[in-house]
């Protein structure tokens, strides 16, 4: 044992490998879970970094041109906002939170969704829709904006994954 | 801060190679960083966004975000990006001779 403990640990040679591609999974259709993943989808197309975004369950919202600039900030269950839930469930809190929110957004040119997500196409990210979330949710093409490149199954995704990081938010 | 030749002058840059002030710069320092960038040759799109970014730094001190630089400038999102390939926001910036970029958009 104690020869164990007088070993010197191994140096590792660090060699950090910039990051080349990036998969991010939005499952949630929150504003405030939506947007985290639109700036970094962006933010890597701005560095150089492939950007893939995938969008499923409620997150779809996102991609719905009825509903995709809509989105509203969760009031209930979100102990960061600082509302007890009591109070976030009152009629018109989340609009309220919301309207604050997307004024911030508006001051730091963060742009609405539909907006950001054709300057991430233009940038060269790719967007796509889950298969089954589209099935579940009984969507027709016709309901997805146009910056979505195609629905595709999770294998599809995983294939379109290769060599990236993946994202999952 | 490092001090090197560039275009025939000398330059200071910061680590990340972006130029220390906007004043020593010209259209030949411009066209130099375009080459170290990989840019190439620079042509009048690449300077409607350069003298759009070094307009916005001289007026508010710190450059735009993307959307409106390709908002105002006059260059759109996909041309921006093929202008300066790779890394749009921050390859502008240091052809400009402005600091990095510090916004997150």
């Amino acid at each position: 044992m104690s020869t164990l403990l007088e070993e010197k640990p191994v140096e590792k040679k660090e060699e950090r490998t910039p990051v080349k591609r990036v998969s991010i999974i939005v499952s949630q259709g929150s504003l405030e879970k939506v947007y985290p993943a639109l700036i970094m989808a962006n933010g890597a197309r701005m560095e150089g970094i492939e950007a893939t975004l995938f969008f499923t369950f409620f997150g779809m919202d996102a991609i719905l041109k009825k509903k995709q600039d809509k989105l509203k900030v969760a009031t209930v269950g979100n102990p960061a906002m600082g509302i007890p839930t009591i109070v976030g469930a009152i009629p018109g809190m989340s609009a309220f939170a919301t309207k604050m929110m997307k004024k911030e957004m508006e001051e730091l040119d963060i742009p609405p969704v539909g907006e950001f997500l054709e300057m991430i196409e233009d940038a060269g990210g790719e967007i796509y829709a889950c298969k089954a979330a589209f099935e579940m949710f009984h969507l027709k093409k016709e309901d997805l904006c146009s910056q979505v490149k195609e629905i595709i199954t999770v294998g599809d995704f995983y294939e379109k994954s290769a060599g990236a990081q993946i994202i999952f938010t | 801060m490092n001090q090197r030749e560039i275009a025939g002058r000398i330059v200071g840059f910061d680590d990340e190679n972006f130029m220390v002030n906007h004043n020593d710069w010209d259209e030949s320092i411009a066209a130099a960083l375009a080459e170290e960038e990989g840019v190439g040759l620079l042509n009048d799109r690449h300077f409607m966004v350069i003298e759009y970014l070094r307009r916005v730094y001289e007026e508010k001190g710190t450059g735009p975000t993307i959307r409106r630089l390709t908002k105002e400038s006059g260059v759109p999102t996909k041309e921006l990006y093929s202008l300066f390939p790779g890394a749009p926001a921050k390859k502008a910036a240091r052809i400009s001779g402005i600091p990095k970029p510090k916004g997150c958009i």
